[in-house]
Parts: C-alpha cells; structure tokens; sequence
C-alpha cells in the first residue's frame, strides 16, 4: 500500500507552493533520431513542393479556362479550378511551415520575466517635472492661463462644426421630409400591372386573384422613379363581396369586392407579398406581419402595428381600375411627424 | 581583400544580408528592434489562434477586395443588361449590379474573387466573435487589458459595419430589402429619425446616393480604421505581453512559452497561409451571394424566406419577435416603440453591457492587480454564466429570426413559434446562467475531490477480514498546482454607512451597489482546497487505513486463534 507521506510531520503551509516550470522536456522523435528528423525535413519541402504545383495550376486555369454568361457552368467551372489552385498554393506553405515549426523546431517553454505596466515613481516624477517646464516655458503667468485654455478649448471643441455643417447638410438632398408623407397617385390615375405598365380592366379581376400595380405612368418617369414606386406600389385584390367587411368611412373605397391597398409594410417597410386566398391574409416575408385583407388589412399577428393604408379605387368609362386620389395616410413604417 | 567569387555560396549571401542589415540599421537603428523583439516569448493554446483567424481573415479581405474594386462600378445610373444570361435579359438595373454580374461572368476569376470575399468577411466576424469569447471566458479582459478590450469590441463593431455595407454594395434586391429594414428602424428614431434618414440616403430612399457613399465607406473609411485599430490592438499585445494558461510556474509576473523566431513565426506565419487556403477553397467550391437569381434592386418583388448574413440575424430576430402593439402615438407624435425596442435599444443595451464588461467585474472584485494568468472558465462560475446567458440570448434571436425555417424544419407554426420564443428570450438566458452556474461550481468540486483524495487507480486492494479498498494515486505537485492555484475572490466588505462622527459617508450608495454587485459574483463559491485541508485529508485517509488494517489483523488474529483454539481438538 502506498499512501502519501510526505506531509506526515510537516509544518503545514498557508498556501501550496508553485512548483515552477517543469524542468522535464520530452523529447520527439526527430529530436533523437536523425532519420526521423531527415524525413520531417523531406515532408516539409513537399509540401512547399505542393504549393509550387498549386500555383502553377492556378495560372493555367487562368489561361486556359472559359467564361460565358450565357452558359455560367463554364464560369463555375473555371472558378473552381483556379480557386483549388489557389487553396493548394497558400495551404502547402501554410501546413509546411507549420509541419518545420512541430517537427524541428524549439518545442521546450522559455520563461521571460514581466514588468509591471505602471512606470516607475522616478519615471513619473520625471514626466510631472518635464510637464511643469514646458508650462513654465509657455510664457503665460498663472492668472491668465484659464482665458487661453478656455478659448483655446471653445475653438477646438467647435472647429470641426466649420467642416461638418456644410459637408452634412449638403448630403441629405432637400431635406424635404414631407415626402414621405405623399406618393404619385392622383384621382383618376390608373393602376396598372407591375412591371408592364398594362392598365387593368375591373373585368379582369377574378374574385381570389392577386394584381402587383404601379401607378400609370410610372415607367415613364425620367427621375425619382424607384423612390416613387417605394412609395406607390399597391396590391390589389378580388374578395367575394360577401367575405368583405367594409370598413366604416371607406364605404366607397372598394369596387365589387376589389380593395387596393399599400403593398409597402407599415412596419419597416418590406414588400407585403404573400396572399393566402382562403384566409385573405397578407404576410409579410421580413417579419412575417399578417393583415387581414377582409378586415381593412387590420394587423392579425406580428410585429406591425399599423393597417395597411387603402387606396380607394373607382373604375372609369372604359372599365379601367383608377385610384380616387393618394392615400389618406403616409404609407410604410412608421416616423415621428407622421401624423403632423 | 578576398574575392567574392571565390567564396562558397553561403558566405556569399551571409555577407550580403549583413551588408543590407547595416544599410537598414545605420537609418532606422532596427538591430535595437529586432534585438527586442526576435526572441519575445508568446504562450501557446489553441484558443489564441481565434485572433490570429480574425487578422488573417482580414487581410485576404484586403486583397481580394482591391481585385472587386478594379471591376466594381459604384453608380446607381440604370442601364439595361445586355449580357447573354437568359433570365436578366433587357433588365433594367444599377451599374453596380450590372458590374457585379459581369464580373462574376464574364472575368475569368472574378467569381472567384468575389466568393473568396464573402467567405473571408464571415469567417472574419466569426472568428472576431469566438475571439471575444474566449477572452471573456478566460478572464483576459482583466486589468491591464481593459482598453484592448475596448479596442476588440470597437473592431467587432466595425467588423459588422464593414459586413452590411459590403453586403449592398451589389444592389440585388435581397440587400435593397435590407436597406430597407435599415430605413424603417432609422425613421423610427424619435424627432431626428426621418432627417437621419434623408442624410443617409440623400434624400428619400432608396436615392441615388447610398451605393457611392457606402463603397467609400466600405473600402476606405471603414478598413482605414480596422487597420490601425489593429495596429494598435497588437501593439498593446505585445506591450503587455500575451496572457497564460494557469500552470506550474505560469505566474502573473513572467511569461512561459516559445519564441517569436523561429517557431511563431513559423507557425503563425504558416498559419496565415492555411487560413488564406481555406477560405480560398470555400471560394471554390461553395457558390456564396448568387445576386444573378436574385436580380437588381426594385421596391417591389420579395422573395421569401430573404435572409440577412449570419451577424445581422439576430436584429431581425428582435424585430420579428416583439408584438407591434407598443407602437404609442403622443401628442401626434409617433413613438415606433416596436421597432425602438428590438432594433435601437436591445442592441444597445446588449453591446453597452459588452464593452463596460471589464468594469463591471472590477466593481465586484475590487481587484487592482494585474492578472496576466487567465481563468479557467469554471473558476469563474457567475462570469462563466453571464457569457452563456449572453449567448443564449443571442442565439434565441438568430433563431427567432431564421424562424421561417426553424418552423418548416419541426413543423410548427411560425405564430406559435414566435410566441413560444417570446418567452424563451427571457426565460433561457435565466435558465442558462443557472445552469451554468452550477455545472462550473460542480466541476470545481471535482477538482477539490482529486486534489484531496488523488487519481483512482482501479487497482483494489482486499484486506483480510474481507474490507477492499481503492488505491488512489496522489497527484504530482504540477496537476495539483493546477487545481488550486485559482484566484478565492470573496464578497467585498462594505464599510459602514456613517463614520465616526455620525456623518454620512459620501460614495456609500455606490459602495453598497458594488458589494451587492460582489455579492451575486461571489456569494456562492468553491474555495481551493489549501494544505491544511489536504493534510487533513491524508490524516483521515491513513486513519481509515490504519483502522482497515487494525480489523484486518485482529481478524487474522482471531482466526489464528480460532485455529489454534480447534487444533488442540483436533489433535
Ligand atoms: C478586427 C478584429 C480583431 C483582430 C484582427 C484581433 C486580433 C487579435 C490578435 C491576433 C490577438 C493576439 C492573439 C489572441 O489572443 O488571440 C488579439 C488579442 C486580444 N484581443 Fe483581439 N482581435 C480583434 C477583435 C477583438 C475583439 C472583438 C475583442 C473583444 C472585445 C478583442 C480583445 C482582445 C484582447 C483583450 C486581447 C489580448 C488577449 C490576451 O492577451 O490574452 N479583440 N487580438
Ligand atoms: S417589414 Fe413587414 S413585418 Fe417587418
């Protein structure tokens, strides 16, 4: 039976002492044998070799290789073998100077001694007597030192207002926030398809089908086209008018069970796309916010508060879907002077 | 003079480096430098290649990044494709995805390129993130390191910069939506948000303007600062020195491990090399960001299931996760607290609490020691716990905010999934302190059980009287080192309210927070077993064995006697 005794009869300490760093090493093979070592050596310039061959491999799938947008199999293709080539150019100097380092080099811990971050009291003795001289050499006496320091802070402090002011205020455009609260449709302007522009008749409108519209005239815009239709894209829906729980004020909004309403979300302002006929719900992809189409586009689940905003709808002479006017609130999510 | 030519080779190229080092330290006195630094000691663990990958990871963004650029057109002008892949024919679109498709098409390479970035940029914030976990979980954030984790933190915080604003450049309309989402959590900002927006977008969104800013933003500004952040990041690396693993001789007043040259240069120079061929064989071979299925940006298509890059999802879990009910409107003004909440303030809070981490801790240690020798995370339970509840709480909302999948993946509803993490994001990060908690406070009673009683050996022993015992080898003075040589923190003492004079003392409050604060570390804890108790251990241990073998030989003796008591009979 072994049991310990060192501890038998002595003075117990405190506190275990620290053993110190182990004076031990165990030696690898190619620290003993020069075999071992010689082939450690020989793996090493093979790998160096591979990345050589990786290298070579990687500029002759440059040169040889063939790219084509119409048949992007040939792209990949080429993508791939020059990206292999890369891989073995970087990975056989990597794992070769990795393999030196395990094999051959120094594997035995040194000991190097820390010092402590904080300077020595001389050191900072000295560095509070260098500040004291310069302040004596900056040639201001005592009591009119807080009028330089004080302007001199003001000054710094607001110099950087000379480049920022302009350069930020040139960047917002007009600054023109009001926009956010309009979009392009007027009365009598008509829904057309997205993104032929075709105008759509009232007829074409199955009960349980789904239109993309932007507003007539859209595609012909020279400028702001993309902000426009951020702001004026509208889905439009046929509900049997039986299923439509018309909303009180908006008696007139709708045409036979059709409603026209934002396809922006009025949470952060996705495209709401997805339309389950049987529910006549609405979900939005980002967050999945789901209106409910039958009820006035009334949030039903999610993280959206708002409903979506109608556009009311009328149908002129030759049977064409056409807005009555904008909407009656900014579309989209949600600011502060929305309501303003 | 000797003639060169006549010199062996080596000689030669011997004289010729000393002859350059002369040239170079006669104007830069870089002997003194590389006197300083050839032979600096770096310890060794895995865990602190997680930085290494970081850095390397960088620099390939670097250099492939300068190749896109040459190809890149940061524009929005509308242009119609004109190249022969069939589903983008007559598209009207921005140059920049135009240029995005023809490089990947149509330049031998380019695809390349462009897919060996990607992968670089999420391997980089991936290895930033397991980096800052591991020096959150060993404790290396301590003093003096406290403005370097200042410095990682704000490197992370440029990292994800740097990601999202790489991730529009394209202008598909995965990323547009994305912006999107961007705009729609700006102009929630109360008073400033709509403005903050314009600014941004040069006027209303999605403009003309982002593209051009976001590519000077993503390729200079932003790596601008990477860069000498970095520079000093490692800069204070090597002024403190790296931190070590406990171990025998590892104290907080030297440095134990091998040297700069050869050996990590070797290995830390090969291992750039590695990371380099890794992230170029993900290049190759995995296909990242396909914008041509996607197609250019416009306001108005979707496609389901969009999904942000992997350091984004846990905002978009946030948004998806809050009910939009808070939205509040006051005095005509609207208060978007459903999008405020998840998007603005949760991750302020959730960094905030990041980047004061270090001063956090000190408040309930009152340590003001230099701590150059890490923790094991389980010397370090409520810390230990806090990152993992941490973690959790990320990770619930990345789920929450690749939900879509999660619920086809355990066909439930995506409502009731939504509804269930509603609760799991308070619940789970409780639950996952507490639970690791007690797991690190176990393993550290494991410790002190093997420091006290030593290694099972599985060898028995049987005594006599039919009693075994186990032989338990005690530990090398090294292994045992190791298990006690932790750091006892203790609650602080709170000195009381009123001094000597009845006076209300100032600061007290903040004194009591920070006891109380020291309390919740450091209440519950597991002390390391000191000699005393060890030596105590071995007196029971030997007791216990002496006893055995009192039984043991009294028994023999009775049986002897009962053998010598019957063979008279016998007889
Ligand atoms: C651009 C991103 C980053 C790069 C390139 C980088 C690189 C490195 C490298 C190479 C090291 C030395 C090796 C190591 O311990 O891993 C290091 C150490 C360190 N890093 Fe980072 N890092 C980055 C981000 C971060 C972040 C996000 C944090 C935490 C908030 C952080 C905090 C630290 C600290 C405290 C050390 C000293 C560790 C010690 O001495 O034990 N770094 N970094
Ligand atoms: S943008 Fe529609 S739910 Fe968030």
């Amino acid at each position: 039976m072994s049991i310990d005794n060192a501890h038998d009869h002595e003075v117990v300490e405190e506190e275990f002492t620290d053993p110190g760093v182990p004076e031990y090493h165990r030696p690898r093979r190619a620290d003993l044998d020069p075999k071992a070592a010689r082939k450690a050596e020989l793996q090493t310039a093979a790998l160096f070799g591979l990345s050589i061959i990786g290298t070579v491999m990687a500029i002759w799938a440059w040169a040889t290789g063939s790219v084509s947008s119409e048949n992007i199999a040939e792209t990949q293709r080429t993508t791939m073998l020059i990206g292999l080539g890369i891989f073995l150019a970087m990975i056989g100097i990597g794992t070769g100077a990795i393999h030196w380092a395990k094999t051959l080099m120094r594997d035995h811990e040194m000991i190097e001694e820390r010092h402590p971050m904080r300077s020595s009291d001389e050191a900072r003795e000295g560095a509070i007597e260098k500040l004291k001289d310069g302040a004596k050499d900056s040639g201001v006496g005592i009591g009119r030192r807080g009028l330089l320091k004080g302007s001199l802070i003001t000054a710094l402090a607001i110099a950087p207002l000379a480049v920022l002011v302009p350069a930020v205020g040139n960047m917002g455009g007009d600054w023109d926030v009001s926009k956010l609260k309009h979009s392009m449709w007027r009365q009598g302007m008509r829904l057309t398809k997205d993104p032929s522009g075709e105008p759509i008749k009232a007829s074409d409108v199955t009960i349980g089908s789904v239109f993309h519209v932007i507003p007539e005239g859209l595609n012909d815009l020279e400028h702001h086209k993309l902000e426009e239709k951020a702001k004026a894209v509208v889905l439009l829906v046929r509900l049997d008018p039986r299923d439509l729980n018309i909303q009180p004020g908006r008696e007139d909004w709708s045409f036979d069970g059709i409603v026209a309403y934002s396809k922006i979300c009025t949470h952060v302002g996705c495209p709401v796309a997805l339309y389950e006929q049987q529910t006549h719900h609405l979900l939005c992809p980002c967050h999945q916010s789901t209106f409910d189409v039958a009820n006035g586009a009334k949030v039903v689940f999610g993280p959206a508060k708002r409903p979506l905003p109608q556009l009311p709808i009328a149908v002129d002479d030759e049977g064409y879907i056409v807005a009555q006017s904008d909407f009656h609130e900014p579309i989209g999510p949600s600011f502060w002077e929305r309501l303003k | 003079m000797t003639d060169t030519k006549t010199l062996p080779t080596a000689t030669r190229l011997n004289r010729a480096a000393g002859a350059t080092a002369n040239w170079a330290d006669e104007r830069t006195s870089i002997g003194a430098f590389t006197k300083f630094l050839a032979r600096k000691i770096f310890p060794d663990h895995w865990s602190f290649m997680l930085g290494e990958v970081a850095l390397y990871s960088f620099i390939v963004l670097l250099l492939s990044g300068v190749i896109l650029t040459a190809f890149f057109v940061p524009s929005m002008d509308f242009v119609h494709y004109e190249g022969e892949f069939a589903q983008l024919k007559g598209v009207e679109m921005s140059k920049a995805f135009e240029s995005t498709i023809h490089m990947s098409f149509e330049v031998p390479g380019g695809l390349l390129m462009r897919q060996i970035h990607h992968w670089a940029a999420l391997i980089f914030t991936a290895a930033i993130v397991t980096h800052m976990a591991r020096v959150f979980f060993t404790g290396a954030f301590r003093k003096p390191r406290e403005i370097n984790w200042l410095i990682g933190f704000t490197l992370m915080i440029l990292s994800l910069a740097a990601g999202f604003t790489g991730y529009s450049l394209p202008d598909d309309v995965l990323s547009g939506n994305g912006l999107r989402i961007i705009d729609g959590v700006i102009r929630s900002i109360p008073i400033l948000g709509s403005y903050i927006s314009y600014w941004l977008f040069g006027g209303e969104f999605p403009g003309e303007a982002l593209i051009p800013r976001m590519f000077t933003a993503h390729i200079l500004l932003i790596p601008a600062l990477i860069l000498s952040l970095i520079a000093v990041h490692l800069f204070l690396v090597f002024l403190q020195k790296h931190t070590q693993y406990p171990g025998p001789g590892r104290t907080d007043k030297n440095v134990v491990g091998l040297p700069l040259f050869p050996v990590y240069t070797a290995k830390a120079g090969g291992f750039f090399f590695v990371v380099f061929g890794v992230i170029a064989l993900l290049g190759a071979l995995f296909q990242i960001n396909p914008v041509w299925n996607y197609g250019p940006y416009d306001p108005s298509p979707v496609s389901a299931g969009t999904q942000p890059d992997w350091y984004m999802l846990f905002i978009d879990g946030g948004l998806r996760i809050m009910p939009g009910q808070v939205e509040v409107v006051l005095w005509g003004y609207t208060l978007s607290l459903n999008i405020l909440i998840p998007a603005v303030i949760m991750p302020g809070l959730f960094f905030g609490f990041l980047a004061l981490y270090p001063w956090i801790e000190s408040w309930a240690t009152g340590d003001r020691g230099e701590r150059h020798v890490l923790d094991r995370p389980r010397n370090a339970p409520v810390r230990t716990g806090i990152g993992v509840a941490l973690i959790t709480f990320y990770v619930v909302l990345v789920l929450e905010g690749s939900n879509d999948i999660v619920a086809n993946l355990f066909r439930l509803s995506i409502n009731d999934l939504t509804i269930l993490f509603r609760i799991a994001v308070f619940a789970l990060p409780v639950l996952a302190f507490w639970v690791t908690k007690r797991i690190a406070m176990g393993l550290q009673r494991k410790d002190r059980e093997l420091v006290l009683h030593g290694h099972e050996t599985g060898r028995i022993v049987r005594f006599d009287n039919g009693e075994y015992i186990e032989v338990h080898e005690p530990l090398s003075d090294e292994e045992r080192w190791m298990l006690v040589s932790y750091q006892n923190l203790k609650p602080r003492e709170l000195a009381p309210e009123h001094n000597e004079h009845g006076v209300r003392r100032k600061g007290y409050r903040w004194d009591r927070f920070k006891a109380a604060l020291s309390r919740f570390y450091y209440e519950d804890r597991v002390e390391p077993v000191t000699p005393a108790e060890l030596h105590e251990a071995h007196e029971h241990h030997k007791a216990e064995i002496e006893g055995m073998a009192a039984r043991s030989e009294a028994h023999s003796a009775a049986r002897a006697d009962a053998a010598a008591d019957k063979a008279p009979a016998d007889a």
